[in-house]
């Protein structure tokens, strides 16, 4: 538990009180989040809405929580995340586990060269309270907070 | 014994699969290799593996294979993995 989510992830890539009409809306903010920190171009947002398209919407793979990713292309400058909070969740047609309030758009240049920065996005979201606090963040700078300072979610929980 | 856990494009869904299931297996005390795989390569891969690990959408694109396949619906519900894997090796 030594890894720290916040050092893959940009301030540049974060979203809260996003609003998306449906999930493509949804994936597209996901992909320009990326694309704002420099982990993508364009092309990769496209490339994940066509993966939905070809596979449906098997990215959705716990309650509330879409992985909007497509595999390694020149379109992928680095491995990287994106972190976007909708301020009303969409449907994408998943049997279980819709609506989604929470996509991590992650993007990789290759298969193997991300497993640190995927054992921390693990390690956060199977952390049902930091989840909680992080989706109810306010800011691109209180998620970088509570991801770097697990501490800060206990206090939160202490206060409310 | 193998086991392998699908996406569709091996980077994402399947690597965070793969790292739970390996986690309920260590709790379980079964010795077995995980794999991540996507689902392109996954129906060559199940020829020697005994399960395979995947969503509901995904299980119906690996078709006709000789291992078992599973459908994980929360794939951070170590609780659902556990349960679902005993019932495949009993």
């Amino acid at each position: 538990m030594t890894v720290n989510l916040a050092h893959d992830l940009d301030a540049a890539s974060i979203r809260t009180h996003a609003v998306a009409a449906d999930w493509r809306a949804a994936i597209t903010l996901a992909g320009d989040a990326l694309a704002a920190g420099g982990v993508t171009t364009d092309v990769y947002t496209a490339e994940m809405i066509a993966a939905v398209e070809k596979l449906g919407p098997y990215i959705v793979i716990a309650p509330g929580l879409a992985i909007a990713h497509s595999r390694p292309s020149p379109a992928v400058l680095r491995a990287g995340l994106s972190w976007v909070t909708l301020e009303t969740p969409v449907s994408f047609g998943h049997k279980k586990n819709d609506p989604v309030s929470l996509i991590v758009g992650l993007a990789a240049p290759d298969h193997d060269g991300h497993l640190e920065m995927m054992q921390a996005l693990a390690g956060v979201l199977m952390n049902t309270e930091q989840l909680a606090a992080l989706k109810n963040a306010d800011s691109p700078a209180e998620v970088l907070a509570l991801m770097s300072t697990p501490e800060l979610t206990a206090e939160r929980k202490a206060h409310s | 014994m193998k086991i392998i856990a699908v996406c569709g494009m091996g980077i994402g869904t399947s690597v965070l699969l793969k790292m739970n299931t390996e986690k309920v297996l260590r709790t379980l005390g079964i010795d077995a290799d995980v794999e991540a795989a996507d689902i392109g390569v996954a129906r060559g891969m199940a020829r020697d593996a005994e399960i395979v690990l995947t969503s509901e959408e995904l299980a119906e694109e690996i078709g006709d294979v000789d291992a078992q396949v599973i459908v994980i619906d929360n794939f951070f519900d170590l609780d659902e993995i556990t349960e679902k894997l005993t019932g495949a090796l009993e």
